[in-house]
């Protein structure tokens, strides 16, 4: 069924009786030209590409629980192409690109919204970072603004500018940045598969990955046996385990990040704000609560859910930018599991077994990337040979010490990140 | 999270530093080659349960190994490294 305003309106008509499912809900087929591990966002967008894209039908999407119910519908719906070194940022670039054209490509809102996104600056060393990224930016044909703080000040005047920590200097205003209802994109995603003809198979959840002379031959799932030709892990915060199946060690460790969101609130917050030195980012959501997250719990975990002392330390620094939030109350927090790769890059590869196929290592930035995400697996899987604006994102890089893109320049290590 | 230390007892998480997996005290031959110092600096087994980690008490200056479980955050037990060490 084709949404449309004209459909809205009819079937408002109709008492609403003639909305069919988004998606169907088949049974597994023992055979697939292809199989995705993981129904989550970037899954669910290599399904789709690959049918849309390279015109395969034959594909199942293995869900072990309900789509769309991991880090895809848990994050802080932040869609920006602000990144700096070459490899990250014309992937982001090409990702924000399909942002803009989603919501029609998929015939689905997925409420993409761009408010503009503002990074704060608070030292003079941070200004010429950040104006050395904003022409990275520009340069890679995406937008940039140097603000100074009256610049700053006259989009966001309820900013504490004069704090004593970090004064505010300024910040890079990136137009294109903003926010995007992270479900929906799920859905979206899922919907437009399942039309092209993808099965999606929930409660099925991989419990082995067949291996017959350095092939793959398929999986093994509670739902029984399914051969395939070509599996790809897209498992986020569970590389580690999937992997495994398949006899591999990953460069990923699994922490725990949190988020919270406010009790709804007329609107105040127009743009995505964030405050690097406290390591907050802002912004309000439709429904009018105020969507914030902060750094990692950082130690290694699967609770999907983090401790009180990075919860009041995210509250610190919230009240440090924004003095007037300290009024509204806390609605809900939530944890999610990030896949930390060494250099806080991606990993879109092929692995050593002929046919399984590697998406992980997606930090605490993986949503923006959903659409490019799939888009470069799917064109991996299909022609056998790695996008133009993914080829850098190499498993053995770490190994070979090649092509690190180390964005934070912390240090290509894993407690670093 | 509380984390009893084998010097001081029960401890609030916040005075702790985290390193990541104990394997880290593991460390090759210098001449092991590629394929060992690349398992040890960057692969992982990132286990969805029990697992060993390094973590650092400020206060008392000295770095314990920690036996914990990363889906309900139990910790299972403590000793400090300078005894594996020894």
């Amino acid at each position: 069924m084709r949404y449309s305003g004209f459909r809205v309106f009819t079937q408002g008509l109709g008492g609403n009786k003639g909305w069919t499912p988004a998606w169907r809900r088949p049974d597994p087929k023992p055979d697939y030209d292809i199989v995705i591990i993981g129904g989550g966002g970037h899954g669910l967008s290599t399904a789709y590409y690959l049918a849309r894209n390279h015109g395969l039908r034959n594909i199942a999407v293995l869900e072990k629980g309900y789509l769309g119910g991991g880090n895809v519908g848990r994050n802080t719906t932040i869609v920006r192409a602000n990144y700096f070194l070459p490899g990250n940022s014309e992937f982001y670039s090409h990702s924000l690109k399909l942002w803009e054209g989603l919501e029609r490509e998929l015939n689905y809102n997925v409420m993409h919204s761009q408010r503009g996104l503002i990074n704060l600056f608070h030292s003079d060393g941070q200004r010429d970072a950040f104006a050395r990224r904003g022409n990275a930016m520009l340069a890679q044909g995406d937008d940039a603004v140097l603000l100074d703080r009256d610049g700053v000040r006259r989009m966001v005047p309820y900013l504490d500018f004069e704090q004593t920590r970090f004064p505010i200097y300024g910040g890079l205003y990136h137009p294109r940045g903003g926010t995007a209802r992270h479900d929906a994109v799920a859905w979206g995603y899922a919907r437009g598969a399942d039309r092209l003809g993808v099965d999606l198979i929930q409660n099925c959840e991989v419990t082995g990955i067949d291996i017959q002379n350095g092939r793959v031959t398929g999986v093994q799932t509670t739902r029984g046996a399914i051969r395939a030709r070509k599996v790809a892990m897209v498992v986020a915060g569970r590389s580690g385990q999937v992997a495994a199946m398949a006899g591999m060690r990953l460069p990923v460790e699994s922490h725990i990040l949190q988020a919270f969101v406010t009790e709804g609130l007329k609107p105040v917050i127009d743009h995505v704000i964030s405050f690097g030195m406290g390591h907050f980012y802002i912004s309000q959501s439709d429904k009018g609560g105020l969507v914030f997250g902060g750094d990692l719990d950082f130690y290694a975990s699967y609770a999907a859910r983090g401790n009180l002392p990075m919860v009041e330390h995210v509250m610190e620094a919230g009240m440090t930018l924004m003095p007037m939030i300290g009024r509204a109350r806390l609605l809900r927090s939530w944890g999610g599991i990030m896949d930390m790769s060494p250099d806080g890059s991606p990993i879109i590869d092929t692995t050593h077994v002929d046919g399984l196929y590697v998406n992980t290592g997606w930090n605490y930035g993986g949503f923006k990337a959903v659409p490019a995400s799939g888009w470069c697996l799917a064109h991996l899987m299909a022609t056998g040979t790695p996008h133009p604006v993914a080829a850098r994102f190499r498993l053995d890089r770490f190994r070979t010490g090649r092509g690190l893109m180390d964005e934070e320049g912390t240090g290509a290590q894993h407690n670093l990140h | 999270m509380r984390i009893p230390c084998p010097c001081c007892g029960s401890r609030d998480r916040r005075e702790f530093t985290y390193y990541g997996a104990s394997v880290f005290l593991d460390r090759p031959a210098e001449d092991a080659g590629l394929e060992a110092w690349d398992a040890y600096l960057h692969l992982r087994d990132n286990p969805a349960g029990v697992t060993r980690d390094l973590w650092y008490h400020d206060p008392c200056q000295s770095w314990i190994e920690v036996e914990r479980d990363t889906v309900t955050h139990a910790i299972l037990s403590t000793a400090p490294v300078a005894r594996r060490r020894a």
